[in-house]
């Protein structure tokens, strides 16, 4: 068998027995991107001699030295608006083109920790603002299983490389459902830890209190094991949380649903469901009833108000965020400018795509005077309400069971001339980031058309045990795992 | 809720963003139908509710402050778009 196809876990069993060398592994997958990456277009940067070198330290260092991490030689992808040391880290941005970080994201520094090889950096919308990664300056990414499609947003680069089997597993990051839109629209795992669960250190901030990183994976053994290697507290990260990290591969053993009750939130499958995303996730709630799993309809009211909550807070969040990105000390400086004013105009209007300007001025707006309480402080106390409706619904049930995404994939440039369409596409993934719980996308299904389908799992906040096992228990007892994208030459 | 162009001219100064005439249009339209659209959320009452910031309902990280190693000069300036001997160089303020 080709070593792309291999899920993570599995490749690693075969490096671990001395089936296969590092070099042969990052050989095996450039050989795999020179095929499909012309297609799919996933990585906006590529590190074939470095991970080649990389990857003969290692084989030359286990000659005499048989220790293994859970991560050696594991050939990842990183999406790019995390920090990479001495790796250009642009988040699909003019702005940031040419910034080259001195330094390493803790999530990344872990990965290096324990033996993993970076393949290269993927693409995105830019600075993670959108759901299909057209908004990328570097052009956009396509959908494995149907090149016409987006690959979803804004980790769309990393979900197209696991589902195009360009990297054994990837890092995406999690505003308001971009690692696990992108993971339902490419038939891959997607996993966004619950708020705190891990470092955001070196991830480019885009809403400070709604960003999560989390792996994109093709299996759901594949997330419990970068969860083992991700999770923890960090002091360089004051909203990291300080409590125990479980062994997440531990919880898998478990192969039934037994004693846990799953919601089902009738305001998730109202109008604007499409019949065969509805028709897939239904069959997957029944699949948890086969497996001992108890089923209780739930209500979650103030759902509708997700989205208008969700694109205040977020954009007032950006604007600020974004306001370091001034010409000064790194990224872009235009070279029109004839005084400082000026410098800071011309910057940003040639350093920022269309979406980011527009996200920008809309949270500048909702923060300015006169406009504060009636957009800003009114949301902030929406999202209380969003929180409130879930703990209630949380004292009754141990999981809540949703669709992921309206509809599949979606075409390239139908919905781009709408902003409010395309934030609209968002809505049973943008609560979870409000609430900061942890949930996962995982395959269920294809649509007639072959585009894949996925369901969400969410939890109680750090209870990704729970998730994974209740995944784990239904990727097991279905084969949609089986089912491979084939990229059309 | 429409967005007049002058507010938009007001938001994007604020923004120091340097909006082309066509944006200024666009941005009119857009923003204009995303506020409508918010303008849903007046229909809630949130009378005596606190707002959340952050999830997390924690208290600041605290720290020692001890000097611990940095970014060397030369690192930390390396992106810098004109560095002036280990500074960063930006057009004269003061004219």
């Amino acid at each position: 068998m080709s070593l792309h196809k291999l899920t993570l876990h599995e490749l690693q069993q075969k490096f671990t027995a001395g089936e296969v060398s590092a070099a042969e592994i990052v050989r095996a997958y450039f050989l795999r991107i020179n095929q499909v990456e012309p297609k799919v277009r996933a990585y906006v940067t590529t590190l074939k001699e470095s991970a080649a070198a990389d990857a003969g330290v290692l084989d030359e260092k286990l000659k005499s030295w048989r220790k293994t991490a859970p991560l050696m030689a594991m050939p990842l992808a990183v999406k790019d608006n995390i920090c990479t040391d001495q790796v250009r880290t642009s988040c699909s941005s003019r702005m940031l083109e040419q910034f080259v970080p001195p330094y390493d994201a803790t999530v990344m520094a872990k990965l290096r920790a324990n033996g993993a090889l970076l393949l290269g950096k993927t693409n995105l919308d830019e600075f993670a603002m959108g759901s299909s990664t057209e908004n990328s300056a570097f052009g956009p990414s396509r959908n494995p299983w149907n090149l016409a499609h987006v690959p979803g947003g804004s980790s769309g680069g990393s979900a197209a490389a696991v589902a195009a089997d360009e990297c054994a597993a990837a890092l995406g990051s999690d505003t308001g459902g971009s690692i696990r839109q992108p993971a339902a629209f490419c038939g891959v795992v997607g996993l966004k830890p619950t708020y705190g669960r891990l470092s955001r250190y070196g991830l480019v901030a885009f809403a400070s209190s709604l960003d999560q990183i989390g792996p994109i994976t093709k299996c759901v053994t594949d997330a419990a094991l970068m969860m083992n290697v991700l999770a923890g507290h960090d002091e360089r990260d004051s909203t990291s949380a300080n409590v125990a990290v479980p062994d997440y591969l531990r919880a898998l053993k478990k192969k039934d649903v037994k004693k846990l009750r799953f919601g089902v939130p009738r305001e998730y499958f109202a109008e604007g469901l499409d019949p065969e995303v509805e028709q897939a996730v239904r069959a997957a709630i029944g699949e948890w009833k086969t497996l001992g799993g108890e089923i209780k309809e739930i209500s979650l009211p103030r759902t509708d108000a997700a989205v208008a909550t969700y694109y205040l807070i977020a954009t007032a969040e950006a604007s600020s965020n974004l306001a370091r990105y001034d010409g000064v000390k790194y990224g872009l400086r235009s070279k029109q400018a004839v005084n400082l004013a000026d410098m800071y105009l011309k910057t940003r209007q040639e350093g920022f795509g269309s979406e980011v300007k527009r996200r920008i001025m809309l949270g500048t707006y909702a923060l300015s005077a006169g406009y504060y309480d009636a957009y800003y402080g009114k949301a902030q106390a929406v999202r209380t309400l969003i929180k409130q409706d879930f703990d209630a619904a949380f004292k009754e049930v141990d999981l809540i069971v949703t669709p992921v995404t309206p509809t599949p994939a979606f075409k390239l440039g139908e919905k781009l001339q709408d902003p409010l369409q395309m934030y609209l596409s968002d809505i049973y993934t943008i609560s979870v980031n409000l609430a900061g719980l942890p949930a996962i996308s995982v395959p269920c299904g294809f649509s007639a058309a072959g585009l894949p389908i996925g369901v969400q799992l969410i939890g109680r906040v750090f209870e990704e045990e729970t998730i994974l096992r209740a995944a784990h228990a239904y990727e097991q007892a279905t084969d949609w795992r089986t089912k491979k994208a084939v990229v059309r030459a | 809720m429409a967005l007049s162009r002058k507010e938009v001219e007001h938001v994007a100064r604020l923004a120091r963003l340097d909006t082309s005439e066509t944006e200024k249009e666009m941005f009119a339209n857009q923003l204009s139908s995303i506020l409508s659209y918010v303008e849903q959320l007046k229909t809630l009452d949130t009378t005596g509710i606190e707002p959340t910031a952050t999830v997390l309902g924690r208290v600041t990280a605290f720290r020692d402050d001890v000097v611990r190693p940095s970014l060397p000069v030369d690192r930390a300036i390396a992106n810098a778009p004109e560095p002036d001997e280990g500074f960063f160089g930006v057009p004269k303020i003061i004219t």
